[in-house]
């Protein structure tokens, strides 16, 4: 141990300030990484998710439309006979 | 070595391998930073020229060699992305950017914070510290370049060419304090035959430096899985594992 006395680890010698600033800078930079790299995950997955029931709705809609079009044209075929 | 590496170039075992190995590294990580920096903070002895500022030194000089290292790594990654076209390469370029940036961050943070007692200034305009600015530039600029198209491979192709010009500033960094005079110390760990260091500074910072590393091998590998997921968001595992997912 370097150090004898709580405030005495704080102080580093006079160089305490620039010390901390160091160790403090580092932490929270990688704190931030951390945990913005953590929460793409949930991100990324919601993004697809959305994606996917966009496209579901999509072909839903065009299979809608398609039936309608057919009813209509066998409705329309009913009525030319 | 193809035929071992051959599944791994398939995206659904590599994010299932990258996810088991997850927690390893994170315990390693940990073992390894909690030892090196308990022991950089408060065992391992003064400088006899900087006292207890030296401390910085456990941090700065981990940072600023994988600032550069990460940058090497990613230019690989990039290299094989762009002549082979192995899209998990790709991914991977685009997972060490954001990592590789805020480690030069840190470094010029760090080395400030040690200029200013030592040297009586937080910043000059010489060769390392301006090349290390650069490099921060660098990634910035790959960063902005992977997002800034929708079509990921076009991201990756762009990215990947600036990755490999900026190649060129890595040798000017590494040599930087050889080549030009400058306020900045030279390698004090690295050179050849003995480092110039006692046996109780180096153990610590060799811990910090493994602890670091290891850091970094987590933090790529919970963005290298977000990347893999975004380029295959319309496999059909990656739904499924999507609907898992939504559905707990």
């Amino acid at each position: 141990m370097q150090f004898s006395s709580f405030s005495d680890f704080i102080n580093m010698g006079g160089y305490g300030f620039y010390v901390w600033l160091s160790f403090g800078a580092a932490a929270l930079l990688l704190t931030l990484l951390i945990i913005s790299s953590k929460t793409g995950h949930q991100k990324i997955i919601k993004q697809i998710a959305q994606r996917k029931n966009r496209e579901d709705k999509l072909r839903q809609a065009k299979k809608i439309k398609q039936q309608q079009a057919a009813k209509q044209n066998a409705d329309l075929k009913e009525v030319t006979r | 070595m193809w035929k071992w590496l051959h599944p791994y170039a398939n995206p659904e075992v590599t994010y299932h391998f990258t996810n088991k190995l997850l927690p390893w590294l994170v315990a390693l990580a940990a073992i390894f930073l909690s030892i090196g920096l308990v022991w950089a903070l408060l065992f391992a002895p003064a400088d006899y020229q900087q006292g207890h500022s030296f401390r910085i030194f456990y941090i700065h000089v981990p940072a600023a060699s994988l600032s550069m290292g990460i940058y090497f790594a990613m230019a690989i990654a990039a290299f094989s992305s762009l002549v082979w076209q192995l899209k998990l390469a790709d991914a991977s370029a685009a997972a060490l950017a954001p990592v590789g940036a805020v480690f030069t961050a840190i470094a010029l943070i760090t080395g400030a914070a040690w200029g200013k007692p030592m040297w009586g200034t937080w910043w000059i305009w010489d060769a390392r510290l301006t090349s290390e600015l650069i490099l921060l530039f660098l990634y910035l600029g790959i960063i902005a370049l992977h997002s800034a198209f929708e079509d990921k491979n076009l991201a990756g192709k762009a990215a990947g060419i600036l990755t490999l010009v900026g190649v060129i500033n890595i040798p000017i960094i590494k040599y930087s304090v050889e080549w030009w005079n400058t306020l900045h110390q030279g390698s004090t760990v690295s050179k050849l035959g003995k480092p110039a260091m006692s046996l109780e500074m180096l153990w610590p910072f060799l811990f910090c430096f493994v602890g670091f590393s290891l850091l970094v091998g987590v933090i790529v590998s919970l963005r290298f899985r977000n990347e893999i997921l975004a380029r295959n968001s319309i496999r059909p595992w990656v739904r499924e594992l999507v609907s898992q997912h939504t559905k707990a």
